[in-house]
């Protein structure tokens, strides 16, 4: 371990403003385009599930009309 | 020689191998993440000149090599979509461009953040800091062309060739720091002879490159899954398999 305490861990030798910023940004990016690219999947998987649905109803009504 | 490639270009056998891949890119990502941080942060010594700003290097160096990396197995890929029709190659490229656009964009953020304490200024017009920002434009290019097209088959072909076209970039970017004289400064690993940089501030750094390469490979992954599953919305294997809620 580098550093004595927490603190001082935080302050990065008066460099913290800095490399918590690059860390900071850093995290921030890599967990919007993780989240965002997982969430695109549930979408469009919801979005072909509808789609099958609604194609299973169109053929249940024209069976009804042939009967 | 490439028959045992030859399956992957069907869709199904190309979804099939994200799945097995998958799992494998998340835990490397996930340890090699927390391990290089926690080293990087806490453990590695100061730098003797630059004191603990430096440690901003754990992630910049590792997501500046990246987004070239992502940007060469992108361009791979478009060869690949153009010279051989192979429609699964051109939704790679449609992948990993997203991927490399957030790896540019947290190496120019980075580095704007090491360049204010180190040079006193957020940003300058120089060679490596002018020609990544090209390849963030580049990535960004990609990605609107295909958007643009309507026609998705021109659309693919469209940001292909644009991906192949600015490889030009790469050799730019890499040698930017010896052909002009820059402020930034010059390669600190990749010399041939000898590495300019202690084992013991190395193996984090190296440590922080596989962990980056992990995840552009595990978000590529997802997001390739996501291209086949909406091109091949209307195909019986897809409606089974999210019939089935994967």
């Amino acid at each position: 371990m580098q550093f004595e305490s927490f603190s001082e861990f935080l302050a990065m030798g008066g460099y913290g403003f800095y490399v918590w910023l690059s860390f900071g940004s850093c995290s921030a990016i890599l967990l919007a385009i993780f989240i965002s690219s997982l969430r695109d999947g549930y979408k469009l998987r919801d979005e072909v599930r509808a789609q099958m649905r609604r194609e299973e109803r169109i053929k249940q009504a024209k069976q009804q009309e042939q009967v | 020689m490439w028959k045992w490639l030859h399956p992957y270009a069907k869709a199904e056998r190309a979804y099939q191998l994200c799945n097995t891949l998958l799992p494998y890119f998340a835990v490397i990502t996930l340890v090699c993440l927390v391990i290089g941080w926690v080293w990087g942060l806490a453990y590695a010594p100061a730098d003797y000149q630059q004191k603990d700003s430096y440690r901003i290097i754990f992630i910049h160096v590792p997501s500046a090599i990246l987004s070239m990396g992502a940007y060469s197995s992108m361009a791979i890929a478009a060869i690949i979509a153009l010279v051989w029709q192979i429609r699964n190659a051109e939704l790679a490229v449609i992948s990993i461009a997203p991927v490399g656009a957030a790896m540019t964009a947290i190496a120019l953020l980075t580095g704007a953040a090491w360049g204010k304490p180190m040079w006193g200024a957020w940003w300058v017009w120089d060679a490596r800091l002018t020609s990544e920002l090209i390849l963030l434009f580049l990535y960004f290019g990609v990605l609107s062309l295909y958007h643009a097209f309507e026609d998705k088959k021109s659309a693919g072909r469209a940001a292909c060739i644009l991906a192949v076209v600015g490889v030009i970039n790469l050799p730019i970017i890499h040698f930017s720091v010896e052909w002009w004289n820059t402020l930034h400064q010059g390669s600190t690993i990749t010399k041939f002879d000898t590495s300019a940089i202690d084992p013991s501030m190395l193996w984090p750094l190296l440590i922080n490159i596989v962990a980056f390469a992990g995840f552009v490979g595990l978000v590529t992954l997802i997001r390739l899954k996501n291209e086949i599953i909406q091109h091949e919305k209307h195909r019986p294997w897809v409606r089974e398999l999210v019939g089935r809620g994967e």
